[in-house]
């Protein structure tokens, strides 16, 4: 699949909303952990070698599953192949928590459901749709319940 | 750089909504020949098929940080996605019709993960302002709703906070992200304004000073929102210290004279 490269790498280089050293395994057969720099952005984390600037690989939090494995470590993996994991180790417990609270609220679906939350809670206190005063409340991927193409 | 390719191809073809979807010429790279093909938009992702009923997408752009223009271009209904940065490619697509062109140009400049940040903070601003008044916000600081006692004047408010959401405004890069109170730097004795029982209870700090964001928002992951300088900002600022004045009236003339 063709994707703008430059682009992503120049988001990799932004500043993260987290980024820690943790120990890594790719879902691939006899993978091991190994160090790695990983860094949210938006909902892409990317992961490093720790002494590289450029990111061996992104991945995109979408429709994804994190997942508390044993001590100090979780998971992720995607909902369409859910036993092809990427583990991390972290040094912490605290550390580990704190990871899996921001992977689960790091995607773009996982806003636009508590928008759609707030949108609604607003318009029931209130009678009127905030967004209306931003002019965006026909927009498509703010409305309630499924959108048409 | 590694994608997780068949997790992307998934997202683009499975059946959550779409934020938009439909026939675009795309100008090619080197060529500058237009290639019909079906684009598919997902959040901050803009996928494109070969055709409608292709099941995998033959490419996508990743929006961060782009912005969205009119095209002086031979073609109709041309319209460009633009990256910052000299080497940076330039995405020229054109619509079937004016009216696709202006529903592709209007969802694409709002298509980023930020964008859709800044609108959910300022929500969530809202509500907390509702329940809990304008300075009780104290957004990223999850200790505040313990030691600050709600006001008894006014709609009773019950101290749940949002149901079945994590905490409001996380924590972002170790730094709390505090609501920008009008008025919190009053000497301590004015405790008029709300967010302060009547024994005048600490009031959060002043903000800390802010990091700019940088210009092309890709970057804004990280720094409180309000930093875009985005008109929406600007909004949210003046209605935020509009209603924070008019419930300090309220509170005044509820008071009457202060001793």
């Amino acid at each position: 699949m063709r994707y703008n490269e430059r682009e992503l790498l120049f988001l990799a280089r932004q500043p993260a909303e987290k980024a820690a050293e943790i120990l890594m395994r790719l879902p691939k057969k006899g993978s091991v952990l190994k160090k790695r720099l990983v860094k949210l952005v938006v909902n892409f984390l990317f992961y490093f070698r720790t002494d590289e600037a450029e990111p061996i690989g992104a991945l995109l939090l979408e429709h994804c599953r994190i997942i508390k494995e044993e001590e100090n470590v979780f998971s992720i993996s995607f909902v369409e192949e859910p036993e092809r994991k990427y583990c991390f180790e972290c040094d912490s417990e605290e550390q580990c928590q704190e990871w899996i609270e921001a992977l689960k609220r790091a995607s773009y679906e996982f806003m636009r459901r508590c928008l759609i939350f707030y949108r609604n809670e607003i318009q029931k206190m209130t009678g009127k749709d905030p967004l209306e005063q931003y002019g965006i409340s026909e927009e498509a991927r703010f409305q309630l319940g499924t959108h048409k193409q | 750089m590694k994608l997780n390719e068949r997790s992307l191809a998934f997202y683009a073809t499975c059946d959550s909504p779409a934020d938009n979807a439909g026939f675009l010429y795309k100008r090619g790279e080197r060529h500058t020949a237009y290639h019909r093909r079906w684009f598919v938009l997902k959040g901050n992702m803009l996928f494109y098929f070969e055709e409608r009923e292709s099941r995998e997408p033959v490419g996508v752009i990743v929006l961060e940080g782009c912005t969205v223009e009119l095209c002086d271009s031979a073609e109709e209904f041309a319209f460009a996605i633009c990256f910052s940065g000299t080497k940076s490619r330039t995405y020229v697509l054109a619509a079937e019709s004016q009216a696709a062109m202006e529903s592709w140009v209007k969802s694409l400049s709002r298509a980023s993960f930020d964008y859709m940040r800044l609108v959910v903070r300022e929500l969530e601003k809202q509500l907390e302002e509702m329940r809990w008044g304008p300075a009780s916000g104290c957004g990223g600081c999850r200790q505040l709703p313990g030691s600050w006692k709600p006001k008894p004047l006014g709609p009773e408010r019950s101290p749940e906070r949002l149901p079945a959401l994590p905490a409001i405004l996380p924590k972002e890069n170790g730094c709390a992200v505090w609501n920008n109170v009008p008025g919190a730097d009053r000497p301590p004795d004015t405790s008029i304004c709300s967010g302060y029982d009547s024994e005048g209870n600490p009031r959060p700090p002043p903000l800390p000073p802010r990091r700019r964001a940088s210009s092309s928002e890709a970057g804004s992951a990280g720094v409180a929102a309000a930093e875009s300088p985005s008109t929406f900002c600007r909004l949210h600022e003046r209605y935020g210290q509009e209603v924070a004045r008019l419930r300090q009236d309220w509170l005044e003339r509820r008071r009457g004279p202060r001793p």
